[in-house]
């Protein structure tokens, strides 16, 4: 027979102890060797009459402790079996821990808030989120509730405009959790795009359809986000791990669900007002830019370029010996620099001229950008798109607007 | 499922386009023909987006059973 190694034997037994039957246990023993380490994990055992297993918690699980463990104590340890490979030992991997007196109720809770965390159903990546302005909201709760009618309220007073539809549940008793699943499955049909789950406040067992594993489900399975409201701020319920958001009470989710309607609307009035002034800026720059090109030599007369151009094209012609005008190219080249011209053209005074500016001079030909380059009496030239007028000035105002 | 109107745009979409629209105006970077057409983007959004605040009728409704909505009775406090 060809031996194994340790190693290969311990990763075996390794395997085997991931069984789902050794997987989220809830134990119970007494407490013994308890060394709470200064790295902060807790080692101890957990013994009976006949045996006892070895426990570990790490410390990121025994921070949440509501109690300090001793020897003696008997406890009641939520966790998994595992193997310790390099000391061969299997070992309790203590998820929660609590005193024996906990009811089943609150026992079977931690179970199950353990067994969907490892399932990954409490991972933020896969919360949904909220519609900033939702176009309607759903909400399921008991249509008697004092939760109902906090909700309604809250909404109404954000967002007067608020399409709310609620959907009827029982929310306590042994047919909630059948009650609140079916509202749920009613809600995904309809245009809702956000809903809130919940009640007002009660005890522990009051809450425990909240705390329902079917619902835990089919709140993750929610094509639209769910806002859990459950009872008062310090109660925790499965549906709260499992919702999109959850809140801390009924009026809480409301105001989570809708904005303060004013708020958006001076943002989006906001939005508004920079927009224009920031087009208002661009034009400006525009202009000025324009004013600038117009002001150059070149663009003040159009054909100037051109011209230049033309003679170039000619010197290039002559020292060619190209002196005839049989040349195929040249009126190539002549139809590019009308081509030319008219573009030209279309950056030039005259097209403003055109719609209707003028612009004026003084009897030097100097072009006027003040009243105060004038005087009255002075004769002036105004060049229109078609012809000149030769004026007398009669009076001058300095200011804008004066 | 079929995501209800999905062909629509979203407001959150819509004023976040906005943001964006008002944020490269402000930077001055386009040419006036580009600044031109995001301005008049940036207006249909703002005024989509203004309609969307205004649209909801503030219908507050129960649903009795599947497919059976009818308008629910708030009693004020």
């Amino acid at each position: 027979m060809q031996p194994i190694t340790v190693s290969e034997l311990t990763r075996m037994i390794s395997s085997a102890l991931a069984d789902p039957v050794f997987q989220n246990l809830a134990v119970i023993g007494e407490v013994s060797n308890f060394v709470h380490h200064s790295s902060g994990h807790m080692y101890f055992s957990l013994k009976d009459a006949h045996s006892r297993i070895k426990a570990v918690m790490f410390r990121s699980r025994n921070r949440l402790l509501k109690f300090l463990p001793k020897n003696g104590d008997t406890v009641i340890a939520v966790g998994s079996v595992g193997v310790y490979e390099p000391n061969g030992e299997y070992q309790l991997y203590v998820e929660v821990l609590f005193p024996q007196g906990i009811g089943e109720l609150h026992l079977a809770f931690e179970q199950l808030k353990a067994k969907l965390e490892a399932e990954g159903l409490f991972d933020p990546a896969r919360k949904k989120p909220l519609p900033l302005l939702p176009r309607r909201v759903g909400v399921i709760t008991s249509p008697s509730g004092a939760a109902l009618r906090d909700i309604l309220h809250v909404l109404t007073r954000r967002h007067p405009g608020v399409n709310v539809l609620v959907f009827p549940a029982l929310v306590q008793g042994e047919e909630a959790p059948a009650s609140l699943r079916h509202a749920l499955e009613l809600a995904q049909g309809t245009d809702c795009d956000v809903l809130i789950i919940g009640r007002g406040g009660g005890s522990f067992e009051e809450l425990s359809a909240f705390n329902d594993e079917q619902l835990a489900r089919a709140i993750a399975q929610s094509a639209i986000p769910v806002v859990s409201a459950v009872g008062h701020e310090t109660d925790f319920t499965i549906a709260d791990f499992v919702a999109d958001l959850r809140a801390p009470t009924p009026s809480a989710a409301a105001e989570l669900v809708v904005p303060l309607q004013s708020e958006l609307r001076a943002a989006v009035g906001s939005y508004g007002v920079r927009l224009a002034a920031a087009l208002r800026r661009k034009i400006g720059a525009e202009r000025r830019f324009l004013a600038q090109l117009t002001k150059s030599a070149a663009l003040k007369r159009p054909d100037f370029m051109v011209n230049q151009l033309r003679q170039r094209v000619d010197d290039l012609v002559t020292s060619l010996g190209l002196h005839t005008t049989h040349t195929s190219g040249l009126p190539l080249r002549r139809s590019r620099l009308g081509t030319f011209a008219g573009k030209l053209e279309t950056l030039s005074p005259l097209k403003t001229l055109a719609r209707g500016y003028a612009i004026c001079s003084d009897e030097e030909g100097r072009v006027l950008r003040s009243a105060e380059q004038v005087s009255s009496g002075d004769a002036v030239n105004v060049t229109l798109y078609q012809g000149r007028l030769v004026c007398r000035v009669e009076g001058r105002v300095l200011h804008d607007g004066a | 499922m079929t995501e209800p109107n999905a062909q629509e745009l979203k407001f959150e979409e819509a004023l976040a386009r906005l943001e964006e629209i008002v944020r490269l105006l402000e930077q001055g970077e386009s040419t006036l023909d580009e600044s031109l057409t995001l301005f008049e983007e940036g207006v249909k959004l703002a005024r989509f987006c203004s309609n969307k605040l205004d649209e909801a009728e503030g219908k507050i409704e129960i649903m009795i059973k599947e497919g059976q909505i009818q308008p629910l009775e708030v009693a004020e406090e």
